[in-house]
Protein backbone atom coordinates (compact mmCIF):
# COMPACT_ATOMS: atom_id res chain seq x y z
CA UNK A 1 0.00 0.00 0.00
CA UNK A 2 1.47 3.37 -0.98
CA UNK A 3 2.43 5.72 1.81
CA UNK A 4 0.54 8.67 0.34
CA UNK A 5 -2.74 6.82 0.23
CA UNK A 6 -5.86 8.85 0.64
CA UNK A 7 -8.36 8.28 3.36
CA UNK A 8 -10.79 6.87 0.80
CA UNK A 9 -8.23 4.46 -0.61
CA UNK A 10 -7.22 3.37 2.83
CA UNK A 11 -10.77 2.71 3.73
CA UNK A 12 -11.50 0.84 0.50
CA UNK A 13 -8.24 -1.05 0.69
CA UNK A 14 -9.12 -2.37 4.08
CA UNK A 15 -12.50 -3.66 3.08
CA UNK A 16 -12.31 -4.59 -0.61
CA UNK A 17 -11.10 -8.10 -1.24
CA UNK A 18 -8.41 -8.47 -3.92
CA UNK A 19 -9.97 -10.94 -6.27
CA UNK A 20 -7.23 -10.73 -8.92
CA UNK A 21 -4.34 -11.22 -6.57
CA UNK A 22 -3.93 -15.01 -6.90
CA UNK A 23 -3.75 -14.91 -10.71
CA UNK A 24 -1.32 -12.02 -10.69
CA UNK A 25 0.82 -13.72 -8.12
CA UNK A 26 0.88 -16.97 -10.15
CA UNK A 27 1.99 -15.14 -13.30
CA UNK A 28 4.69 -13.35 -11.37
CA UNK A 29 5.82 -16.62 -9.86
CA UNK A 30 6.04 -18.20 -13.32
CA UNK A 31 8.09 -15.27 -14.61
CA UNK A 32 10.45 -15.47 -11.66
CA UNK A 33 10.88 -19.22 -12.17
CA UNK A 34 11.55 -18.78 -15.90
CA UNK A 35 14.05 -16.03 -15.16
CA UNK A 36 15.93 -18.15 -12.66
CA UNK A 37 15.91 -21.22 -14.90
CA UNK A 38 17.37 -19.26 -17.84
CA UNK A 39 20.08 -17.70 -15.66
CA UNK A 40 20.84 -21.05 -14.04
CA UNK A 41 21.14 -22.82 -17.39
CA UNK A 42 23.46 -20.13 -18.76
CA UNK A 43 25.66 -20.19 -15.65
CA UNK A 44 25.81 -24.00 -15.82
CA UNK A 45 26.67 -23.81 -19.53
CA UNK A 46 29.47 -21.34 -18.78
CA UNK A 47 30.89 -23.63 -16.11
CA UNK A 48 30.72 -26.58 -18.50
CA UNK A 49 32.56 -24.51 -21.13
CA UNK A 50 35.27 -23.50 -18.65
CA UNK A 51 35.74 -27.05 -17.41
CA UNK A 52 35.72 -28.59 -20.87
CA UNK A 53 38.10 -26.01 -22.28
CA UNK A 54 40.44 -26.29 -19.34
CA UNK A 55 40.63 -30.06 -19.45
CA UNK A 56 40.82 -30.71 -23.19
CA UNK A 57 43.97 -30.56 -25.30
CA UNK A 58 44.77 -27.76 -27.75
CA UNK A 59 43.25 -29.87 -30.53
CA UNK A 60 39.96 -30.36 -28.68
CA UNK A 61 36.51 -29.49 -29.95
CA UNK A 62 36.10 -26.31 -27.90
CA UNK A 63 39.47 -25.02 -29.05
CA UNK A 64 38.29 -25.73 -32.59
CA UNK A 65 35.09 -23.74 -32.02
CA UNK A 66 37.13 -20.91 -30.54
CA UNK A 67 39.51 -20.93 -33.50
CA UNK A 68 36.63 -20.84 -35.98
CA UNK A 69 34.94 -17.96 -34.13
CA UNK A 70 38.26 -16.10 -33.92
CA UNK A 71 38.67 -16.56 -37.69
CA UNK A 72 35.25 -14.99 -38.25
CA UNK A 73 36.12 -12.04 -36.00
CA UNK A 74 39.63 -11.58 -37.43
CA UNK A 75 38.85 -9.56 -40.60
CA UNK A 76 36.59 -7.23 -38.63
CA UNK A 77 39.27 -6.73 -35.98
CA UNK A 78 41.90 -6.00 -38.63
CA UNK A 79 39.53 -3.55 -40.32
CA UNK A 80 38.70 -1.78 -37.06
CA UNK A 81 42.35 -1.60 -36.09
CA UNK A 82 43.28 -0.05 -39.45
CA UNK A 83 40.49 2.49 -39.29
CA UNK A 84 41.51 3.51 -35.76
CA UNK A 85 45.26 3.55 -36.47
CA UNK A 86 45.53 7.17 -37.77
CA UNK A 87 43.59 8.45 -34.77
CA UNK A 88 45.70 6.44 -32.38
CA UNK A 89 48.88 7.66 -34.05
CA UNK A 90 47.59 11.21 -33.75
CA UNK A 91 46.91 10.71 -30.04
CA UNK A 92 50.39 9.22 -29.54
CA UNK A 93 51.93 12.12 -31.45
CA UNK A 94 50.19 14.73 -29.30
CA UNK A 95 51.03 12.83 -26.11
CA UNK A 96 54.66 12.48 -27.21
CA UNK A 97 54.90 16.16 -28.10
CA UNK A 98 54.63 17.22 -24.45
CA UNK A 99 57.51 14.96 -23.44
CA UNK A 100 59.66 15.84 -26.43
CA UNK A 101 61.65 18.67 -24.87
CA UNK A 102 62.81 16.84 -21.76
CA UNK A 103 63.34 13.67 -23.75
CA UNK A 104 65.47 15.54 -26.30
CA UNK A 105 68.06 16.52 -23.71
CA UNK A 106 68.34 13.02 -22.31
CA UNK A 107 68.62 11.55 -25.80
CA UNK A 108 71.49 13.88 -26.72
CA UNK A 109 73.48 12.66 -23.74
CA UNK A 110 72.63 9.09 -24.59
CA UNK A 111 73.70 9.64 -28.19
CA UNK A 112 77.13 10.84 -27.11
CA UNK A 113 77.64 7.76 -24.94
CA UNK A 114 76.40 5.42 -27.66
CA UNK A 115 78.71 6.97 -30.26
CA UNK A 116 81.68 6.18 -28.07
CA UNK A 117 80.35 2.68 -27.53
CA UNK A 118 79.73 2.15 -31.25
CA UNK A 119 83.37 2.95 -32.03
CA UNK A 120 84.53 0.43 -29.46
CA UNK A 121 82.02 -2.15 -30.72
CA UNK A 122 83.21 -1.81 -34.32
CA UNK A 123 86.76 -2.53 -33.25
CA UNK A 124 85.63 -5.45 -31.07
CA UNK A 125 83.51 -6.91 -33.87
CA UNK A 126 86.46 -6.77 -36.25
CA UNK A 127 88.64 -8.55 -33.69
CA UNK A 128 85.88 -11.07 -33.08
CA UNK A 129 85.68 -11.92 -36.80
CA UNK A 130 89.43 -12.33 -37.05
CA UNK A 131 89.58 -14.57 -33.98
CA UNK A 132 86.67 -16.72 -35.19
CA UNK A 133 88.39 -17.18 -38.53
CA UNK A 134 91.67 -18.02 -36.83
CA UNK A 135 90.00 -20.62 -34.58
CA UNK A 136 87.66 -21.92 -37.32
CA UNK A 137 84.87 -21.37 -34.77
CA UNK A 138 81.44 -22.90 -35.54
CA UNK A 139 78.49 -21.28 -33.78
CA UNK A 140 74.91 -22.52 -33.38
CA UNK A 141 71.88 -20.79 -34.87
CA UNK A 142 72.25 -17.07 -34.24
CA UNK A 143 69.62 -14.39 -33.89
CA UNK A 144 68.54 -12.90 -36.24
CA UNK A 145 70.28 -14.77 -39.06
CA UNK A 146 69.03 -18.23 -38.01
CA UNK A 147 65.41 -17.16 -37.86
CA UNK A 148 62.68 -16.06 -40.23
CA UNK A 149 60.58 -13.19 -38.97
CA UNK A 150 56.83 -13.43 -39.44
CA UNK A 151 55.32 -9.96 -39.07
CA UNK A 152 51.76 -9.84 -37.78
CA UNK A 153 49.35 -7.16 -36.65
CA UNK A 154 47.94 -7.12 -33.14
CA UNK A 155 44.22 -7.71 -33.60
CA UNK A 156 43.13 -8.05 -30.00
CA UNK A 157 44.46 -6.61 -26.79
CA UNK A 158 43.74 -8.17 -23.40
CA UNK A 159 40.19 -7.39 -22.36
CA UNK A 160 41.20 -6.28 -18.87
CA UNK A 161 44.18 -5.63 -16.64
CA UNK A 162 44.32 -9.24 -15.52
CA UNK A 163 45.13 -10.48 -19.02
CA UNK A 164 48.71 -10.16 -20.19
CA UNK A 165 48.14 -11.61 -23.62
CA UNK A 166 47.60 -10.28 -27.13
CA UNK A 167 46.22 -11.90 -30.24
CA UNK A 168 48.03 -11.48 -33.55
CA UNK A 169 46.79 -11.92 -37.10
CA UNK A 170 49.00 -14.87 -38.09
CA UNK A 171 48.84 -18.47 -36.92
CA UNK A 172 49.85 -22.01 -37.81
CA UNK A 173 49.32 -21.37 -41.53
CA UNK A 174 52.21 -18.87 -41.39
CA UNK A 175 54.52 -21.41 -39.75
CA UNK A 176 54.04 -20.14 -36.20
CA UNK A 177 54.22 -22.75 -33.47
CA UNK A 178 53.79 -22.86 -29.71
CA UNK A 179 56.58 -21.16 -27.72
CA UNK A 180 58.07 -19.27 -30.67
CA UNK A 181 59.73 -16.06 -29.39
CA UNK A 182 58.07 -12.75 -30.23
CA UNK A 183 59.71 -9.33 -30.53
CA UNK A 184 58.42 -5.87 -31.33
CA UNK A 185 59.31 -4.13 -34.59
CA UNK A 186 62.59 -2.88 -33.07
CA UNK A 187 63.70 -6.37 -32.07
CA UNK A 188 63.06 -6.10 -28.31
CA UNK A 189 61.68 -9.22 -26.64
CA UNK A 190 57.94 -9.02 -26.06
CA UNK A 191 56.93 -12.57 -25.16
CA UNK A 192 56.23 -15.95 -26.68
CA UNK A 193 53.44 -17.75 -28.51
CA UNK A 194 51.14 -19.42 -26.02
CA UNK A 195 48.23 -20.55 -28.23
CA UNK A 196 47.75 -21.01 -31.94
CA UNK A 197 44.86 -21.36 -34.33
CA UNK A 198 45.16 -21.68 -38.09
CA UNK A 199 44.98 -17.92 -38.65
CA UNK A 200 45.64 -16.32 -35.28
CA UNK A 201 47.96 -16.81 -32.34
CA UNK A 202 48.09 -15.66 -28.75
CA UNK A 203 51.19 -13.95 -27.41
CA UNK A 204 51.91 -14.14 -23.68
CA UNK A 205 53.75 -10.98 -22.74
CA UNK A 206 56.88 -10.62 -20.63
CA UNK A 207 54.63 -9.06 -18.00
CA UNK A 208 52.65 -12.29 -17.60
CA UNK A 209 53.18 -13.89 -14.18
CA UNK A 210 53.93 -17.27 -15.78
CA UNK A 211 56.65 -15.90 -18.02
CA UNK A 212 60.35 -16.41 -17.37
CA UNK A 213 63.39 -16.42 -19.62
CA UNK A 214 67.08 -16.93 -19.00
CA UNK A 215 68.78 -13.52 -19.18
CA UNK A 216 72.37 -12.31 -19.30
CA UNK A 217 74.05 -9.02 -18.55
CA UNK A 218 75.46 -8.06 -21.95
CA UNK A 219 78.43 -6.23 -20.34
CA UNK A 220 79.46 -8.46 -17.43
CA UNK A 221 78.09 -11.81 -18.63
CA UNK A 222 76.19 -12.43 -15.37
CA UNK A 223 73.29 -14.86 -15.79
CA UNK A 224 69.87 -14.80 -14.14
CA UNK A 225 66.22 -15.58 -14.68
CA UNK A 226 64.04 -12.75 -15.99
CA UNK A 227 60.42 -12.78 -14.85
CA UNK A 228 57.66 -10.37 -13.93
CA UNK A 229 57.97 -8.85 -10.47
CA UNK A 230 55.31 -9.33 -7.81
CA UNK A 231 54.26 -5.69 -7.99
CA UNK A 232 52.15 -4.01 -10.58
CA UNK A 233 53.33 -2.34 -13.77
CA UNK A 234 55.81 -3.52 -16.34
CA UNK A 235 58.85 -3.85 -14.10
CA UNK A 236 60.73 -7.13 -14.48
CA UNK A 237 63.19 -8.76 -12.12
CA UNK A 238 66.40 -10.62 -12.81
CA UNK A 239 66.30 -13.41 -10.28
CA UNK A 240 68.84 -15.97 -9.09
CA UNK A 241 71.82 -13.64 -9.48
CA UNK A 242 74.42 -14.65 -6.83
CA UNK A 243 75.78 -11.87 -4.63
CA UNK A 244 79.34 -12.31 -5.87
CA UNK A 245 78.41 -11.58 -9.50
CA UNK A 246 78.79 -8.09 -10.92
CA UNK A 247 75.75 -6.32 -12.30
CA UNK A 248 75.28 -2.57 -12.55
CA UNK A 249 72.54 -0.06 -13.15
CA UNK A 250 71.91 0.76 -16.84
CA UNK A 251 73.40 -2.57 -17.95
CA UNK A 252 71.63 -4.15 -20.89
CA UNK A 253 69.97 -7.52 -20.25
CA UNK A 254 69.66 -9.88 -23.22
CA UNK A 255 68.41 -13.42 -23.63
CA UNK A 256 71.02 -15.93 -22.50
CA UNK A 257 70.10 -18.54 -25.07
CA UNK A 258 71.88 -21.17 -23.05
CA UNK A 259 71.30 -24.65 -24.27
CA UNK A 260 71.59 -27.84 -22.34
CA UNK A 261 70.53 -31.31 -23.34
CA UNK A 262 67.79 -31.40 -20.71
CA UNK A 263 66.55 -27.83 -20.66
CA UNK A 264 67.06 -26.11 -24.01
CA UNK A 265 66.16 -22.41 -24.06
CA UNK A 266 63.23 -21.38 -26.22
CA UNK A 267 64.92 -18.09 -27.02
CA UNK A 268 67.95 -17.47 -29.18
CA UNK A 269 70.87 -15.62 -27.70
CA UNK A 270 71.12 -11.81 -27.62
CA UNK A 271 67.55 -10.59 -27.97
CA UNK A 272 67.44 -7.36 -25.95
CA UNK A 273 65.07 -7.58 -22.98
CA UNK A 274 65.61 -4.47 -20.86
CA UNK A 275 67.87 -2.20 -18.87
CA UNK A 276 68.79 -2.64 -15.19
CA UNK A 277 67.14 0.09 -13.13
CA UNK A 278 68.20 -0.94 -9.62
CA UNK A 279 70.46 -3.44 -7.91
CA UNK A 280 70.14 -4.25 -4.23
CA UNK A 281 70.76 -6.97 -1.73
CA UNK A 282 69.71 -7.90 1.75
CA UNK A 283 71.54 -9.88 4.43
CA UNK A 284 68.95 -12.65 4.49
CA UNK A 285 68.71 -13.24 0.74
CA UNK A 286 71.38 -15.24 -1.05
CA UNK A 287 70.62 -13.51 -4.35
CA UNK A 288 70.75 -9.92 -5.51
CA UNK A 289 67.52 -8.02 -6.10
CA UNK A 290 67.77 -6.71 -9.66
CA UNK A 291 64.99 -4.74 -11.32
CA UNK A 292 64.74 -4.29 -15.08
CA UNK A 293 62.77 -1.84 -17.20
CA UNK A 294 61.74 -3.65 -20.39
CA UNK A 295 62.82 -2.00 -23.64
CA UNK A 296 59.61 -2.93 -25.45
CA UNK A 297 56.81 -0.42 -25.04
CA UNK A 298 53.87 -2.61 -24.10
CA UNK A 299 51.38 0.24 -24.36
CA UNK A 300 51.87 0.70 -28.09
CA UNK A 301 52.36 -2.70 -29.64
CA UNK A 302 50.86 -2.70 -33.11
CA UNK A 303 53.05 -4.99 -35.19
CA UNK A 304 54.97 -7.93 -33.74
CA UNK A 305 57.62 -10.20 -35.20
CA UNK A 306 57.45 -13.92 -34.50
CA UNK A 307 60.84 -15.64 -34.77
CA UNK A 308 60.45 -18.89 -36.64
CA UNK A 309 63.62 -21.04 -36.74
CA UNK A 310 64.83 -21.67 -40.30
CA UNK A 311 65.90 -25.16 -39.31
CA UNK A 312 62.39 -26.28 -38.26
CA UNK B 1 11.52 -10.16 -29.58
CA UNK B 2 13.15 -11.75 -32.65
CA UNK B 3 14.21 -8.36 -33.94
CA UNK B 4 15.64 -7.52 -30.53
CA UNK B 5 17.74 -10.68 -30.63
CA UNK B 6 19.05 -9.86 -34.09
CA UNK B 7 19.83 -6.31 -33.04
CA UNK B 8 21.59 -7.52 -29.89
CA UNK B 9 23.63 -10.02 -31.91
CA UNK B 10 24.83 -7.24 -34.19
CA UNK B 11 25.41 -4.71 -31.43
CA UNK B 12 27.51 -7.06 -29.32
CA UNK B 13 29.47 -8.32 -32.33
CA UNK B 14 30.47 -4.73 -33.06
CA UNK B 15 31.13 -4.03 -29.37
CA UNK B 16 33.43 -7.05 -29.05
CA UNK B 17 35.35 -6.14 -32.21
CA UNK B 18 35.79 -2.54 -31.05
CA UNK B 19 36.71 -3.62 -27.53
CA UNK B 20 39.33 -6.15 -28.56
CA UNK B 21 40.84 -4.21 -31.46
CA UNK B 22 40.70 -0.61 -30.27
CA UNK B 23 39.33 0.19 -26.82
CA UNK B 24 41.61 -2.21 -24.91
CA UNK B 25 44.69 -0.60 -26.43
CA UNK B 26 43.84 2.85 -25.06
CA UNK B 27 44.87 3.27 -21.43
CA UNK B 28 44.38 6.82 -20.19
CA UNK B 29 45.17 6.93 -16.48
CA UNK B 30 46.26 3.30 -16.41
CA UNK B 31 42.86 1.76 -17.05
CA UNK B 32 40.82 0.79 -20.08
CA UNK B 33 37.14 1.29 -20.71
CA UNK B 34 34.97 -1.82 -21.02
CA UNK B 35 32.69 -1.16 -23.96
CA UNK B 36 31.11 -4.61 -23.81
CA UNK B 37 30.18 -4.22 -20.16
CA UNK B 38 28.77 -0.74 -20.76
CA UNK B 39 26.73 -1.99 -23.72
CA UNK B 40 25.49 -4.92 -21.67
CA UNK B 41 24.44 -2.57 -18.90
CA UNK B 42 22.44 -0.44 -21.31
CA UNK B 43 20.75 -3.40 -23.02
CA UNK B 44 19.97 -5.23 -19.77
CA UNK B 45 18.45 -2.11 -18.24
CA UNK B 46 16.28 -1.64 -21.31
CA UNK B 47 15.26 -5.27 -21.81
CA UNK B 48 15.36 -6.97 -18.43
CA UNK B 49 17.11 -9.80 -16.63
CA UNK B 50 16.49 -12.74 -18.99
CA UNK B 51 17.53 -10.82 -22.07
CA UNK B 52 20.51 -9.38 -20.17
CA UNK B 53 21.69 -12.83 -19.11
CA UNK B 54 21.37 -14.28 -22.62
CA UNK B 55 23.20 -11.43 -24.37
CA UNK B 56 25.80 -11.44 -21.58
CA UNK B 57 26.53 -15.08 -22.30
CA UNK B 58 26.75 -14.39 -26.04
CA UNK B 59 29.01 -11.36 -25.60
CA UNK B 60 31.27 -13.27 -23.23
CA UNK B 61 31.59 -16.13 -25.68
CA UNK B 62 32.60 -13.74 -28.48
CA UNK B 63 35.04 -11.93 -26.19
CA UNK B 64 36.73 -15.16 -25.10
CA UNK B 65 36.97 -16.27 -28.73
CA UNK B 66 38.44 -12.94 -29.84
CA UNK B 67 41.04 -12.90 -27.05
CA UNK B 68 41.71 -16.68 -27.21
CA UNK B 69 40.91 -16.76 -23.48
CA UNK B 70 39.45 -19.70 -21.57
CA UNK B 71 36.01 -20.22 -23.13
CA UNK B 72 33.20 -19.57 -20.68
CA UNK B 73 35.16 -17.30 -18.37
CA UNK B 74 33.75 -14.00 -19.63
CA UNK B 75 30.42 -15.70 -20.41
CA UNK B 76 29.96 -16.61 -16.77
CA UNK B 77 30.78 -13.14 -15.49
CA UNK B 78 28.77 -11.30 -18.14
CA UNK B 79 25.76 -13.62 -17.72
CA UNK B 80 25.66 -12.80 -14.01
CA UNK B 81 26.27 -9.12 -14.73
CA UNK B 82 23.48 -9.01 -17.34
CA UNK B 83 21.07 -10.79 -15.01
CA UNK B 84 21.82 -8.53 -12.05
CA UNK B 85 21.60 -5.32 -14.08
CA UNK B 86 18.36 -6.52 -15.68
CA UNK B 87 16.82 -7.23 -12.28
CA UNK B 88 17.94 -3.83 -11.06
CA UNK B 89 16.32 -2.22 -14.11
CA UNK B 90 13.09 -4.17 -13.58
CA UNK B 91 12.83 -3.27 -9.90
CA UNK B 92 14.66 -0.48 -8.07
CA UNK B 93 16.17 1.23 -11.07
CA UNK B 94 13.00 1.47 -13.13
CA UNK B 95 12.44 4.97 -14.54
CA UNK B 96 15.37 6.42 -12.63
CA UNK B 97 17.64 8.67 -14.63
CA UNK B 98 20.72 7.73 -12.66
CA UNK B 99 20.16 3.97 -12.99
CA UNK B 100 22.63 3.39 -15.88
CA UNK B 101 25.40 5.34 -14.13
CA UNK B 102 24.87 3.67 -10.79
CA UNK B 103 24.61 0.23 -12.39
CA UNK B 104 27.82 0.63 -14.40
CA UNK B 105 29.79 1.93 -11.43
CA UNK B 106 28.74 -1.01 -9.25
CA UNK B 107 29.04 -3.65 -11.95
CA UNK B 108 32.52 -2.45 -12.98
CA UNK B 109 33.76 -3.06 -9.45
CA UNK B 110 31.96 -6.41 -9.17
CA UNK B 111 33.20 -7.49 -12.60
CA UNK B 112 36.80 -6.69 -11.65
CA UNK B 113 36.44 -8.65 -8.41
CA UNK B 114 34.80 -11.51 -10.30
CA UNK B 115 37.57 -11.56 -12.92
CA UNK B 116 40.20 -11.63 -10.22
CA UNK B 117 38.42 -14.47 -8.44
CA UNK B 118 38.04 -16.50 -11.63
CA UNK B 119 41.68 -16.08 -12.61
CA UNK B 120 42.63 -17.06 -9.07
CA UNK B 121 40.46 -20.19 -9.30
CA UNK B 122 42.01 -21.09 -12.66
CA UNK B 123 45.50 -20.58 -11.16
CA UNK B 124 46.37 -17.75 -13.56
CA UNK B 125 49.01 -15.54 -11.95
CA UNK B 126 47.44 -12.08 -11.79
CA UNK B 127 48.23 -8.92 -9.92
CA UNK B 128 45.33 -7.83 -7.72
CA UNK B 129 47.00 -4.48 -7.23
CA UNK B 130 47.29 -3.86 -10.97
CA UNK B 131 43.64 -4.74 -11.58
CA UNK B 132 41.96 -3.32 -8.50
CA UNK B 133 44.12 -0.44 -7.29
CA UNK B 134 45.95 0.90 -10.34
CA UNK B 135 43.41 0.32 -13.09
CA UNK B 136 39.99 0.22 -11.46
CA UNK B 137 39.49 3.93 -10.61
CA UNK B 138 40.31 4.96 -14.18
CA UNK B 139 38.14 2.15 -15.53
CA UNK B 140 35.14 3.30 -13.49
CA UNK B 141 35.53 6.88 -14.73
CA UNK B 142 35.95 5.78 -18.37
CA UNK B 143 32.97 3.45 -18.17
CA UNK B 144 30.84 6.21 -16.66
CA UNK B 145 31.86 8.53 -19.50
CA UNK B 146 30.97 5.88 -22.07
CA UNK B 147 27.66 5.03 -20.44
CA UNK B 148 25.81 8.18 -21.45
CA UNK B 149 26.34 7.95 -25.23
CA UNK B 150 26.13 4.15 -25.31
CA UNK B 151 22.90 4.12 -23.31
CA UNK B 152 21.39 6.77 -25.58
CA UNK B 153 22.41 4.78 -28.66
CA UNK B 154 21.07 1.52 -27.27
CA UNK B 155 17.80 3.17 -26.28
CA UNK B 156 17.45 4.33 -29.86
CA UNK B 157 18.35 0.92 -31.33
CA UNK B 158 16.14 -1.05 -28.96
CA UNK B 159 13.23 1.41 -28.94
CA UNK B 160 9.86 -0.31 -28.85
CA UNK B 161 7.50 0.68 -31.65
CA UNK B 162 5.67 3.59 -30.12
CA UNK B 163 2.03 3.24 -29.24
CA UNK B 164 -0.50 5.17 -31.30
CA UNK B 165 -0.28 8.83 -30.42
CA UNK B 166 -3.00 10.20 -28.19
CA UNK B 167 -5.80 11.74 -30.16
CA UNK B 168 -8.10 14.30 -28.78
CA UNK B 169 -11.69 13.21 -29.07
CA UNK B 170 -14.85 15.01 -28.34
CA UNK B 171 -17.46 13.07 -26.48
CA UNK B 172 -20.96 13.54 -27.71
CA UNK B 173 -23.46 14.94 -25.34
Amino acid sequence: MPRNRSLRLAALGSTVQRAAAPAYSTARGRNALRRRVVAGVLVALSLILITGYFRESDNGALHGVQGATASVLRPFQIGAERVARPFQDGYDWVAGFFHAKSENEALREQLQALRQQAIQNTTAAQENRELRNALKFRSGPMYPSGYDQVAAEVISYGANQFQQELVISAGRNAGIRLNDPVTDSQGFLVGHISKTTSKTAEVSLLTDGDFSVAGRDAYTGTYGLVSHGQGAGETLILDLVPKDKVIRENDLIVTAGRRSARLPSLYPRNIAIGVVTSVGQTDVDIHQAVQIAPLADFSSLNVLLVLVPKSR
Amino acid sequence: MASDILKAAGVFFVAVVLQSAIVSSIEPGGGTADLVLVTLTAVALLRGAVFGAVVGFYAGFLLDAADLETLGLSSLLLTLAGYWIGRYGETTGRDRAHAPLLAIAVVTVLFALGSLAMHYVLADPVSARAGLVDALPAEIVLNLLLTIPVYALCRRIFARPSARPAVEVELGT
